[in-house]
């Protein structure tokens, strides 16, 4: 009784912090610009299934792959395990599935052992990748003492999760032959069958119940850490890969998003919208590209949180692969980086953090209000973003369907557009484009290779 | 040589005379005006008047895609010169393209609908494709590059911004070429460095060229030719063999060439 009573608070204290972690996040996210994202239902159903859920993109490199396979599919079918836990804990009963799915039962036990089993050896080999292989992705300049660290830790939580998982399972298979009525029989399960009554056999009962207590209590406990950790870490992407790869941009790769703000005043000045329809004038400077999580898309900041940091879109990047400063993972962490900046800044409802201008007439601090005299330009420089090529292999790169250079052409837009900055080097195509109508200055003309061509034949 | 006489009709001249091509070859400003280019660009004429096509360029009345402009984050130079170029082609009524230059590609075929010009649009190696699949274009047995070991490189918006991979190396297996492919080839193609404005900027501080990079990867398959679609592509590649001292044994060639060059065009 009491132990169900202490597991009730410790379950709903952990599921509301943990909700209200999520809320800020999805408020993060929400702080970027407004972005219609539909159509083609069927086109994102299939995202979802092979690409989130069937990993297919994983498999670009199959080592790393089948690994991450594992731990996956051990955590999708320990959800089972977790309702189980859940209904015990509530109501204090023990193992409430064993008796009411019959041969179910141990399949759904054995399957879940050797997925452990196999998980377990996908975390040793993933910890020795981060710590003992020299892989460079996970040592670049970005991967900081806290990005290394938080990949060990969720490493380092799933092996106290599966000690959890084998103690309890192991201590119960013991506990079935000694006290039947009270430890139902599970039929026998593969690894905690034979290894439980092999460690633990001839323990007393009571050392026993403890045994089996302490991995449960260890198992769920670290559940709930995790999931309060999970807000703050790279993780994020267990959940997020599914809604990421849904609202992922369908089309080709090559194409960027029109500017129609732009195109129509284009169009106006070349006379070409029907009279009446020419754009209004607006009164204040119109800012074009973005330059902070405010003028991107929630869909890039929702990028940003899905992103956990694998770094294979650093890894294919050209420029990073030569030495240039600009890696796309970095991109992405920078993003998320400011967003939870301004959620912080937000969350603490300082006055400080109006816009001067409108302190005095302000009620409360909000988003369309907020200025603390920085932007994602403190974060990434243009050297950055003048290095990319926009060659999409960042993108192609990604398992979770983020896509960097979606940021980084919106941030140099705002850089030309807004700023009337960038690279020098760019000025003389821009005027000859304008003036000449080619990307170089050349008196020739256009045709003129044509011309020489047909008098030489 | 061939016997045949070199026909490159400007739209102008068609439209006067009351005629329509079946295609619109758009050259792109380095087809136009880069020496390299610009061979490139015959090539792809001679085929077409070896096969029959009736096509016709632009000539002065074609202007960047703005591309370029673009990708360096200047969209009223792009909104210009694309909106100039939709009204030029509306006025020739124009439906198919095909152009050399996958960044122009790109740009007629994905971005240029949203400002109001739809056409069909292929690249130079899917017309190639098609025009050798339907026997129209009959590749010489034991040409010039029968068994030749051979490279090619994927250019970024022709591989991974349009998902186009096979066309082109169904192009080089007519040919009968012995393609053996780079480490990074297809979706994990390397850029040549040049995409994204870069060719009119000079790079970022960095331990090596990316171009430098393509290449010495390209030079360790032993290839005797490096193969490309893209003029861009090709003078960072060629400048990158330059640059390894091995342009006397290894040639960078665009698809159109080879063809040229093994049917003795």
């Amino acid at each position: 009784m009491l132990q169900q009573l202490f597991f009730a608070i410790v379950a709903i204290a952990a599921f509301s912090y943990a909700f209200r972690q999520f809320m800020t996040i999805r408020r993060n996210i929400l702080l970027g610009k407004e972005e219609e994202i539909s159509g083609d239902e069927g086109q994102r159903w299939k995202n979802v299934m092979l690409i989130a859920f069937g990993q297919k993109k994983m498999f670009k490199r199959w080592i790393p792959a089948t690994f991450h396979l594992f731990i996956y599919v051990a955590f999708l079918f320990t959800q089972i395990e977790l309702i189980e836990i859940l209904i015990d804990g509530f109501f204090g009963t023990h193992r409430f599935f064993a008796d009411k799915i019959g041969i179910l039962y141990p399949i759904m036990l054995n399957t879940i052992e050797i997925l452990s089993v196999l998980a377990l050896i996908g975390t040793f080999v993933f910890l020795a990748r981060r710590n003992l292989l020299k892989i460079p992705r996970f040592h670049k300049s970005e991967m900081t003492w806290w990005p290394k660290l938080d990949a060990n830790l969720i490493l380092i939580g799933e092996l106290v999760l599966l000690a959890g998982i084998f103690s309890m399972n192991g201590a119960d298979a013991v506990l079935q032959k000694l006290d039947p009525e009270h430890f139902h029989d599970t039929g026998f399960v593969l690894f905690s069958g034979t290894f439980g009554p092999l460690l633990l056999g001839g323990l007393s009962e009571g050392v026993l119940i403890i045994i089996e207590r302490f991995g449960w209590w260890l198992h769920i406990l670290t559940v709930f850490a995790f999931l309060n950790y999970l807000p703050s870490s790279k993780h994020l992407h267990i959940m997020l890969a599914f809604p990421n790869t849904w609202y992922a941009r369908l089309q080709p790769a090559g194409e960027m998003n029109n500017m129609p703000e732009i195109m129509d005043e284009v169009k106006s000045m070349m006379g070409l919208l029907p009279e009446g329809d020419a754009p209004a004038m607006e009164e204040e400077l119109p800012e074009f590209g973005a330059n902070d999580v405010f003028s991107l898309s929630w869909k890039n900041i929702m990028d940003a949180y899905t992103c956990t940091e694998c770094g294979r879109c650093t890894s294919e990047c050209p420029a990073n692969i030569t030495g240039k400063k600009l890696s796309p993972r970095k991109v992405m962490m920078d993003v998320r980086d400011r967003a939870e900046e301004i959620g912080n800044n937000l969350d603490s409802g300082h006055f400080k953090w109006i816009q001067e201008d409108l302190r005095n007439e302000a009620h409360a601090l909000t988003k369309a209000n907020y200025d603390d005299g920085k932007t994602l330009f403190d974060y990434i420089s243009n050297e950055e973003l003048h290095a990319c090529t926009t060659c999409n292999a960042c993108v192609e790169a990604c398992p979770v369907m983020i896509n960097p250079l979606d940021i980084i052409l919106q941030l140099r837009r705002y850089e030309i557009l807004t700023q009337s900055a960038g690279p020098a080097d760019l000025v003389p195509m821009f005027t000859s484009i304008e003036n000449g109508g080619s990307a170089w200055q050349i008196p020739d003309d256009r045709d003129k290779w044509a011309v020489d061509a047909m008098s030489k034949d | 040589m061939s016997n045949k006489e070199l026909k490159i009709p400007r739209m102008a001249d068609m439209a006067a005379a009351g005629q329509e091509p079946e295609i619109l070859f758009w050259v792109g400003c380095a087809g136009s005006f880069d020496a390299r280019a610009q061979k490139v660009t015959l090539a792809f004429c001679k085929i077409l008047n070896e096969v029959g096509i009736e096509f016709a360029i632009l000539g002065n009345e074609e202007s960047c895609t703005g591309d370029p402009a673009r990708r360096a984050g200047n969209e009223f130079v792009f909104q210009m010169a694309a909106l100039q170029n939709i009204e030029t082609l509306k006025m020739y009524n124009v439906k198919k393209i095909v152009a050399t230059c996958p960044h122009c590609f790109n740009v007629l075929k994905n971005e240029y609908p949203k400002l109001g010009g739809n056409y069909e649009v292929l690249h130079h190696t899917q017309l190639l494709e098609e025009l050798i699949g339907s026997g129209r274009l009959k590749i010489e047995g034991g040409g010039s590059l029968n068994g030749k070991k051979i490279t090619y490189h994927d250019s970024c918006y022709l591989g991974r911004a349009n998902g186009e991979y096979e066309a082109p190396r169904s192009v080089l297996e007519a040919l009968n070429s012995d393609l053996t492919e780079m480490v990074r080839s297809k979706e994990r193609g390397l850029c040549c460095g040049a995409g994204g404005a870069q060719m009119w900027k000079e790079d970022e501080p960095g331990d090596k060229r990316i171009n430098t990079e393509r290449t010495d990867e390209a030079l360790t398959t032993g290839a005797e030719v490096i193969a490309s679609n893209c003029p861009f592509c090709l003078t960072m590649l060629s400048d990158g063999v330059k640059a390894a001292e091995k342009q006397e044994t290894v040639m960078v060639y665009d698809l159109a060439e080879l063809i040229v060059d093994n049917n003795g065009l």
